[in-house]
């Protein structure tokens, strides 16, 4: 193995019902009928997506949804936009912890 | 489209560049395979390529249209086609480029041609026809009843820069709100203006509804302008794109998404069934793509001035791994 993470992976991810084709199947279902348009779009849907993969981290989550939300009409400046988003929450929730740093620090001093 | 009646003959295949990419089924081995052949219906489009000089090199142009390009249909040429128009009277007439506006004959075309189509598209390059230094051009449109159809990408300005070129949104957008205040997709007008969205890279274009759904909301948002329909196309693996396709290293995973796209159900509904392009010297082809490929009319020579009627339904056309372009997902039609 060269590495953890292969791009020829990703299509093999529905091989992964072949040990539990039963939990799979309402996986596969249950995931196709999030990304289907409800009172949000697919393309509004992928944007969400891209974010959650880059507060994850998930290259093939990346790779997948980079070319979903092309392919549903996202423009470039939307992606950027929404890992932005990402960013702030993840950069936010490390920021509101000084809250606690904070209380501490205060009881601790003079 | 029909079922498979005849064993593939004559029709040549123009695939032979993509065919021995790893994991693509040539096109027509697809067909085959679907129990599928694609053979002309009835011609009701007369497409009418007046040249491959344009103002743009967009990167995605299959006839590789640019500002070096100096071929252009002459006013002969346009006699002939337009004798012809009028023989068969077409339902829909399409002119198409390069850029149509940098032709001297348009005008002539459009005057000439226009008694004879009930329809007559044009393939509006919006900053050419920014450029004219008349109106003539549009009040002949208007006067005619000319539908426009224009390229406008994205309504992002690096996505369509990057396919079309520098500033070339902004100068879309300026054209496009003239044409509004001539009355050009506005309701009431009779007036038709339509846009074409092709992705700007190596990926499928967005379904159409969603894609018109969300261009009306931005334009109307960001400019305050309004259209009548868009339409979403695959970009085809020919040209200078599929040149980029190549130095970008995106060919082979964009040929298996094309063909992994292949939709039976599309094949009835291709362009090239009911299409006859012509280009500008003159010679007839299947479509567009063909055309730009070299490959004529049911595979033979033939001009419109020496063309009797209509191309026989049932005719085949010649097909290539470009084809899959046009079958992915819902279809070029």
């Amino acid at each position: 193995m060269d590495s953890y993470y292969d791009p020829k992976d990703l299509p093999k991810f529905a091989d992964i019902g072949e040990e539990a084709p039963e939990l799979a199947k309402k996986f596969f279902d249950y995931y196709g009928a999030v990304f289907a348009e409800g009172d949000l779009t697919e393309r509004e849907k992928a944007l969400i997506a891209l974010a959650v993969a880059h507060a994850i981290q998930c290259p093939y989550c990346i790779d997948a949804y980079t070319q979903t939300c092309l392919e549903k009409g996202a423009s470039l400046g939307e992606m950027t936009e929404a890992i932005h988003v990402t960013t702030a929450i993840r950069g936010g929730a490390s920021l509101v912890h000084a809250t606690q740093m904070r209380k501490i620090a205060k009881k601790l001093s003079m | 489209m029909s079922q498979k009646t005849a064993p593939l003959a004559t029709a040549p295949d123009v695939s032979a560049e993509f065919s021995q990419r790893p994991g693509i089924l040539p096109f027509a081995q697809t067909l085959v395979e679907h129990g599928l052949d694609l053979i002309r219906g009835e011609t009701t489009t007369l497409q009418i390529n007046l040249g491959f000089l344009c103002n743009h090199a967009c990167r995605h142009c299959h006839l590789e249209a640019g500002p070096g390009r100096t071929e252009l249909m002459n006013r002969k040429t346009v006699d002939a086609v337009v004798a012809y128009a009028r023989r068969e009277r077409f339902q829909t007439v399409d002119i198409t480029g390069g850029a149509p506006e940098l032709n001297p004959n348009l005008g002539y075309l459009i005057e000439t041609i226009a008694p004879e189509a009930p329809r007559l598209m044009l393939r509006v390059n919006l900053t050419a026809i920014a450029q004219q230094n008349t109106n003539y051009l549009l009040d002949l449109c208007m006067a005619n009843r000319v539908v426009m159809v224009a390229s406008f990408p994205s309504v992002s300005s690096s996505q369509t820069d990057a396919q079309r070129g520098t500033g070339v949104l902004d100068r879309s957008v300026t054209m496009l709100a003239k044409l509004n205040a001539l009355g050009y997709g506005k309701n009431g007008t009779g007036l038709e203006l339509n846009l074409v969205s092709n992705p700007t890279g190596a990926f499928l274009p967005v379904a159409q509804s969603q894609a018109e759904k969300k261009f009306r909301s931005d334009l109307e948002r960001k400019w305050g302008i309004s259209f009548n329909n868009l339409f979403t196309f695959a970009n085809v693996p020919l040209g200078r794109f599929l040149t980029w396709l190549i130095d970008s290293g995106n060919l082979d995973s964009y040929m298996k998404k094309l063909s992994a796209g292949f939709n039976p159900c599309a094949v009835a509904g291709l362009m090239c069934r009911t299409l006859l392009s012509v280009n500008w010297e003159g010679y007839l082809f299947d479509c567009d793509f063909n055309l730009s490929r070299g490959v004529y009319l049911a595979g033979h020579k033939r001009h419109a001035s020496e063309m009797e009627g209509l191309p026989r339904p049932g005719t085949r056309i010649p097909t290539g791994n470009h084809c899959y372009a046009c079958t992915a997902g819902s279809g070029f039609s």
